[in-house]
């Protein structure tokens, strides 16, 4: 017997929660993390890993792999429960995050994590790699799609729009940007409709609640013809967890003790 | 050396189809041969340095060798950081060839003088840095070092020393061997320096890579621990390494290069040589002096 669609929601929603503990209690050893800009994508995360990237945890770096940059690096402890369920390396490693030895730390390292295509951090650096690997990908004849995150204050920077003029430039079409809408940039950089400026540079574009699952699956399996594709994610930022949703104390913060029981209470 | 730096990647790419050629609308006139050629895999792209340089570190990602080219300040300053990060911080390899070193472009002002770019990519673990004194120079440089899985910075003067010598990535070359003291000349520094030190019993050792510093050929050459160093772009930058490669030992240097401040005024570049006192004449006078102490 299949099982019902309520079920397999319900099934996904504790793996999710599952991961959300995990990240929780990788801060608390070292003291510090982005907690709520990973569950922020953290839904993307898992709907591209699980269901749209053709993937082998077992040949990273395959040249059959479809390619996926995490531009805003910060979120890594997002990555680090992905990859780590899809089998990159032990979910273990997370209880290790920042410590002196670990090979996960605040920001993704690609020379020492399996599976992490870029050492980001810092902001506006992904997307222009991902443009260049995506160009790479076609002079080499490799139809495989590129992914990349980036953040909505991280579009404050020059090198985000000198990198959507040269995609839609270069007709990028096996290009897929997210931005992940969280609404960092409001307090200093107001940046609107940014769907709209995305397509202004000849960018194909879309809107989507960045925490719906069908949503986010829908928009990510798309196929355009001679455009790369952005898809504009309204998410919030510390999705799931009441006290940090969208409050600026938790950006970069682990839990207290007292803190603690309560925090994990919520993700179950 | 601009010429040869066309010719020399025309001939590689015939040869190598990793070879892909970023130009910051800087020499496309130059490549248009390369245009018909390789179109796949040469592009244009346009006044935007920072995305230029991560997206050459993508291509490098997939294998493939990229070459980043325009004038020294947009290519190295204002992409620092992606410099930094993309290519030195994560491996890649990759080729950046600047044009207008230091105040070759005297003329046109502060803005594109760039005697910073040695010692702000000294600053990165991890870069490559070659200064060739002449274009037959930067074609073995080159082709020796194009491809070795690291990015190096190539920088190409306007000017070149009046004779070529075979030299090697990675090795000083020893010009002269002397007793009284040594001159390091970098790049196109050397023409200046030999005239320098006619009849004078000194040792003149010439980079061509400033790194990875050759510290054997100076530890095996140098004399009485008195050196006049003469650099192209902001003095004293392999003062550091001199000290290393001698055991910190107590050593005199004379320190010549471009001073740091800002050259305000225009006109041409041996009028700057004049100027800051980057001269025949000077070196000479640092020499006797070192000699003299």
């Amino acid at each position: 017997m299949h099982p019902t669609k309520d079920y397999i929601v319900k099934e996904i929603q504790n793996l999710i929660n599952k991961l959300k503990r995990q990240i929780v209690l990788a801060t608390v050893a070292v003291g510090e993390g982005h907690i709520a800009s990973a569950f922020s994508i953290l839904d993307i995360l898992w709907v591209l890993y699980d269901r749209v990237l053709r993937i082998d945890p077992k040949i990273p770096k395959s040249d059959e792999r479809d390619r996926f940059i995490l531009s805003k690096g910060h979120g890594s402890l997002a990555l680090y429960a992905v990859l780590a369920e899809k089998g990159f390396f032990p979910a273990s490693e997370l209880e290790r995050f920042a410590a002196f030895d670990s090979p996960l730390g605040g920001h993704p390292d690609c020379n020492k994590v399996p599976g992490v295509e870029a050492s980001t951090g810092s902001l506006g650096h992904g997307l222009p790699m991902a443009v260049g690997m995506a160009l790479g990908l076609r002079i080499r004849n490799l139809k495989k799609r590129v992914f990349v995150l980036v953040g909505d204050q991280e579009c404050n920077e020059g090198s985000i729009w000198e990198s959507a003029l040269l995609a839609a430039h270069h007709r990028l079409s096996y290009l897929t940007c997210i931005v992940d809408y969280n609404h960092s940039t409001d307090r200093s950089l107001l940046l609107g409709d940014i769907a709209a400026k995305f397509a202004a540079f000849g960018w194909a574009s879309t809107t989507i609640n960045g925490h719906d699952h069908d949503a986010i699956y829908k928009a990510l399996i798309r196929n355009e013809s001679g455009r790369p594709i952005v898809i504009v994610a309204e998410t919030v930022k510390g999705f799931g967890c009441k006290q940090m949703e969208n409050n600026p104390a938790w950006h970069h913060r682990a839990p207290t003790q007292d803190e603690l029981p309560a925090i994990l209470q919520e993700l179950v | 050396m601009r010429k040869q730096f066309v010719k020399t990647t025309e001939d590689l790419m015939a040869q190598d189809e990793r070879l892909v050629l970023l130009l910051g609308d800087i020499s496309v006139f130059g490549f248009r041969n390369v245009f018909k050629l390789y179109p796949e895999r040469i592009y244009n792209i346009g006044i935007c340095e920072q995305a230029m340089t991560s997206m050459a570190a993508g291509l490098a990602k997939e294998g493939l060798i990229p070459v980043l080219h325009s004038i020294a300040p947009f290519v190295v300053e204002r992409c620092l950081e992606q410099l930094k990060v993309d290519f030195c911080y994560q491996n890649m390899p990759g080729n950046i060839v600047s044009i207008g070193s230091s105040y070759d472009y005297a003329a046109l002002g502060c803005t594109h003088h760039c005697p910073g770019d040695v010692a702000s990519l000294r600053a990165l673990p991890g870069m490559e840095i070659v200064v060739p004194g002449t274009p037959s120079e930067f074609d073995r440089l080159f082709r020796a070092a194009y491809a070795n899985h690291h990015p190096t910075y190539f920088r190409l003067s306007e000017r070149s020393n009046q004779e070529s010598y075979e030299v090697e990535f990675g090795r000083a070359k020893v010009i002269q061997r002397g007793s009284l003291a040594t001159v390091i000349a970098v790049g196109p520094t050397l023409t200046r320096a030999l005239e320098a030190t006619k009849e004078l019993d000194v040792t003149i050792l010439y980079y061509t890579t400033v790194a990875p510093f050759d510290e054997d050929t100076l530890r095996e050459n140098c004399q009485r621990e008195k050196i006049v160093l003469v650099e192209p772009y902001y003095a004293g930058v392999m003062v550091a390494d001199i000290h290393s490669a001698l055991g910190y030992a107590s050593v005199i240097i004379k320190s010549m290069g471009v001073p740091r401040r800002f050259l305000t005024e225009y006109g041409y570049a041996e009028e700057h040589d004049e100027a800051i006192k980057l001269t025949q004449e000077n070196i000479r006078a640092q020499v006797e002096e070192v000699i003299r102490v």
